[in-house]
């Protein structure tokens, strides 16, 4: 016997941005289905690096990455839990004067995105991080960024989303997906059928799928950032570092674990990854460089996830260009985490009002030139 | 080219001693990588180098001629191996384990590897089990064979599994006060199981033995007892447990060794890519293996108490047969007569540990004692009540997942300590068998890998 | 004040070792951890509850034994063996 569910908005997806798009459409009073081929937030959004930054960001996401950081502020309010997100700042590292050329260039080019950035150099740098000592020449601080722990905030949006009374199934893949007339049909094996006027595409690495089932191919690949956390640690770190050039970043969590990221994992297969050897030591040489403090630590454990990166590393979010009613929000190339909730609510807002302030444009899913 | 690269086994204890024996015999020259110091596993450890004079008899009791045996094979093949003592393996991935000594990293590329891991306690948890003085039945031993201590004056021997009375008889030979065994199996149970044991009459010999000395020597032995909890604020003075008629009492000890039998290391099967089973016997996820020992990633060979328990003996045995099913493998010659004796035997051992299974269940009611403040996860400091809220509410149907939101699992120690408390958790809060909760993923590193080791990497030859 | 009791093997030659800055001893073969528990009764306190911790499995698989030298060296205690001129700590460092 199939199931059957006639709803306004179907998602496919139960990352952060699927989670926090279902949280909002039913503050907004639409009938949602959630289907999660997996556990919601247990992919990318739930084993990123926590980094909840906008400093670094291309200027055309900053309009979205500030929305998220309202809603991020909102966090408690709106999860029922904290997910241990601090404003801890977010300090981007220069090791050369033309590195911190860059990061002064950066802020030029923001001000009035509302960053607040601050460029510290010389002695106010070693007098307000110690912990670094010589390592960096300056730096440059977002105050208002921070770090969170994505394995409670991803799956955290996708349930607050299901007390609010949406419909969230995990475990359900999505394995036929088409246009009926004016109503999305969603297949999942035998067992269930989903009917929807609007139709999220937020399936991360496996987005392509639903978008080519639409006529809309995508040249997205998947990688693997690799990441590690050392045993707990006293505190010598309170703000989330990344490095100008990139490399290798890392962040302390109030109970002293340190994580740090850099590198590649490797694919088992579509849906699988792991940490890779080199990756792995590497990452371990370059945090213990940066951060003495490692020099006596262990690292307990190492893992990667499978990301969507698309060739110019912005993400592909808004409306179909074959289809109306779907909308798309994925391949967010490694840097979805923060800004997640942001599009999550831009895309409810596609769905409510037809229409959105935020600047799309440079996100359409047919800016890139079709590879075959 | 694939039989270029040596042969590698992971642990010198009985398995991996015995497959590099037989490899040799066979014109092989076997990387055999072990963590430990000396060879022996840790049910034959030896001692540390160092001025201990124990001989093997006051060492290894009933089993010295054994142990001896197994040492001396070892010492036999020496200069035909490349042994790497003091080497944890870290990882396995892509035909290559990464190997750590001395501070620095290295991978060895395999074609062909047996793992003969081993295993470690089984353990669940009851108020104060973290206290100084609580150590597990396997760590209490390995204080007294390795290192020629005691855990305590007065010690109290609690759970189930034959290393609860053998350990208890040790520990009393060597003239430590045992305040008592508690035996979470109920007498009766006990008794029942006893015909089956008689397939191997030497072992019931023995553990009669245990118990009769025990008795003689005025040991209270309790059977169907449950824990309480250890009291003590800086290191535990008491054991307070429930009698099978549920009345609570008290004894004064100033150790508890406890454990509820044995637990495979499994992680780097999980890492290497092998398909896992639930083992209902083992009341674990196992990596599947034949008769001889092959998993189910052609080259990769499991023997010994690390893929399954069934003890020391049939881990010589597995151990010998992997090493004979490698040789297949690589089209050598194998000697029939010797692979059906080890077949055989092998399947007798089988029988018997099943009968022993039955004479020393898994307290599968423990779990549902377990108060929510009762801490789980040594490494992390979760408790029971985390985990069951994560079944409770909807949030959590399986391992990683409760993993991913509690922390439990995420130390140190990856879970070896806490993971079958976290299974019987979530499987009785959400109504399933122990085989429905699906099992943690391995990760590396497998233990903690000093982050030095990244600038000490060593190139492979 | 110790954990441990020697019951055999007592025929080694003495190590000398500070524990929390006191010169004590252990015995040639003793791993940190028979040295430390025989002269105290705990080998660390833990990082979030600061509760007292003297070891569990003794065959380095429950990682709860590691403890810290005064260079701030971390050392798995059961698995590492005493030398001459160890300077072992067992206070919490997370307290302070």
């Amino acid at each position: 016997m199939r199931e059957r569910i006639d709803c306004d908005v179907a998602i496919v997806g139960g990352g952060i941005v699927g989670g926090s798009a279902a949280l909002f459409l039913r503050q907004a009073g639409l009938s949602v289905t959630l289907l999660e081929r997996d556990w919601c937030g247990a992919k990318a959004s739930g084993v990123n690096f926590g980094g909840v930054r906008r400093q670094g960001r291309p200027l055309e996401q900053l309009p979205l990455s500030q929305r998220a950081h309202s809603i991020w502020g909102r966090l408690p309010e709106l999860l029922g839990t904290d997910a241990e997100y601090i404003r801890s700042g977010h300090l981007k590292l220069a090791r050369s004067e033309p590195d911190l050329a860059s990061l002064i260039a950066y802020r030029e080019r923001t001000q009035g995105f509302g960053l607040g950035l601050e460029i510290v150099t010389g002695e106010e740098f070693r007098r307000r991080w110690p912990a670094l000592g010589d390592r960096a020449i300056g730096g440059s601080l977002c105050p208002e960024d921070g770090h969170a722990n994505p394995r409670l905030v991803s799956p955290a949006f996708a349930r607050a989303a299901a007390k609010l009374g949406a419909v969230v199934r995990e475990q359900t893949p999505v394995d036929r997906v088409e246009k009926d007339g004016g109503r999305f049909v969603l297949l999942s094996g035998d067992a269930l059928e989903v009917r929807a006027r609007f139709l999220l595409n937020t399936a991360g690495a496996w987005s392509w799928r639903v978008a080519e089932a639409f006529g809309e191919p995508v040249p997205l690949e998947s990688l693997h950032p690799n990441m590690a956390v050392t045993e707990p640690l006293p505190r010598f770190l309170d703000v989330n570092i990344g490095v100008e050039g990139g490399g290798v970043y890392g962040r302390q969590v109030p109970r002293g674990n340190m994580v740090v990221g850099g590198g590649r994992g490797f694919a088992l297969d579509a849906d699988r990854a792991r940490p890779q050897r080199d990756a792995v030591l590497t990452l371990m040489r370059d945090a213990a460089e940066l951060f003495p403090q490692l020099r006596h630590a262990h690292v307990i454990r190492c893992w990667t996830g499978v990301e969507g990166y698309t060739p110019d590393r912005n993400p592909i979010v808004g409306p179909s260009r074959t289809t109306p009613g779907l909308f798309h929000a994925f391949g967010f190339s490694g840097a979805g985490f923060q800004i997640g909730p942001g599009v999550g609510q831009t895309l409810a807002e596609l769905v409510t009002t037809g229409g959105t302030p935020m600047p799309l444009e440079p996100f359409r899913i047919d800016r890139f030139t079709p590879t075959a | 080219m694939s039989e270029v690269l040596p042969p590698v086994i992971v642990g010198a204890g009985p398995a991996g001693i015995r497959a590099a024996e037989r490899l040799v015999a066979a014109g092989l020259r076997p990387v055999v990588v072990d963590e430990a110091a000396r060879w022996g596993g840790q049910i034959y450890r030896q001692p540390p180098d160092g001025g201990f004079t124990r001989p093997k008899t006051a060492l290894y009791g009933f089993e010295a001629g054994k142990a001896d045996a197994v040492h001396r094979a070892m010492a036999a093949i020496r200069d035909r191996v490349d042994y790497c003592p003091r080497t944890l393996v870290w990882n396995c991935e892509a035909g290559a384990l990464d190997l750590l000594s001395e501070g620095a990293s290295e991978a060895l590329p395999f074609s062909h590897l047996i793992l003969a891991t081993g295993a470690t306690d089984r353990v669940l948890p009851f108020p104060g089990w973290t206290l100084p003085g609580v150590f597990t039945l396997g760590g209490s031993q390995v204080a007294l064979k390795f290192q020629g201590c005691a855990v305590g004056r007065r010690v109290a021997f609690l759970g189930t599994g034959p290393l609860l009375y053998l350990v208890a008889y040790q520990y009393l030979k060597a003239g430590v006060e045992v305040a008592g065994v508690f035996d979470t199996t109920p007498f009766t149970t006990q008794a029942c199981a006893t015909a089956g044991m008689l397939r191997d009459p030497a072992t019931l010999a023995k553990g009669l033995l245990f118990v009769g000395w025990l008795r003689a020597h005025g040991v209270p032995i309790h059977n169907g007892v449950r824990p309480v909890r250890g009291e003590g604020a800086e290191r535990v003075d008491a054991l307070v447990w429930r009698d099978a008629r549920g009345q609570e009492r008290r004894t004064a000890c100033d150790a508890i060794a406890f454990g509820l039998g044995l637990r495979s290391e499994t992680q780097l099967a999980d890492l290497a890519g092998c398909r896992f089973r639930f083992d209902e016997a083992d009341r674990a996820w196992l990596p599947e293996r034949d008769g001889a020992g092959r998993s189910s990633v052609p080259g990769v060979y499991l023997a010994g108490d690390g893929s399954g328990i069934s003890g020391a003996d049939a881990a010589e045995l597995a151990g010998e047969r992997a090493a004979l099913a490698m040789l297949e493998d690589l089209g050598r010659p194998v000697e029939a007569a010797r692979v059906k004796e080890l077949d055989g035997r092998l399947a007798r051992i089988a029988a018997f540990r099943r009968s022993l299974s039955a004479a020393f269940p898994f307290p599968v009611d423990w779990a549902d004692a377990i108060a929510d403040d009762t801490m789980i996860c040594r490494c992390e400091g979760i408790t029971a009540g985390a985990v069951r809220e994560v079944a409770r509410s909807g949030q959590a149907r399986e391992m990683n997942r409760a993993k991913a939101l509690t922390r439990a699992g995420m130390g140190r120690c990856q879970g070896r300590m806490c993971s079958a408390t976290t299974a019987e958790l979530l499987s009785r809060a959400l109504g399933t068998g122990p085989d429905g909760v699906g099992r943690l993923r391995a990760q590396p590193p497998i233990k903690p890998l000093p982050v030095s080791a990244g600038a000490e990497r060593r190139e492979v030859a | 004040m110790a954990l441990l009791q020697r019951v055999a093997e007592q025929g080694r030659r003495v190590v000398r070792f500070t524990l929390d800055g006191r010169p004590v001893e252990a015995l040639e073969g003793d791993t940190i951890l028979t040295a430390m528990l025989t002269n105290g009764d705990r080998l660390r306190r833990t990082e979030f509850a600061d509760t007292p911790r003297a070891g569990f499995c003794m065959m380095g698989a429950c990682q709860d034994c590691w403890v810290r030298t005064e260079e701030g060296e971390r050392l798995r205690a059961c698995g590492t063996f005493i030398a001459d001129g160890m300077r072992l700590l067992s206070n919490g460092e997370w307290n302070s």
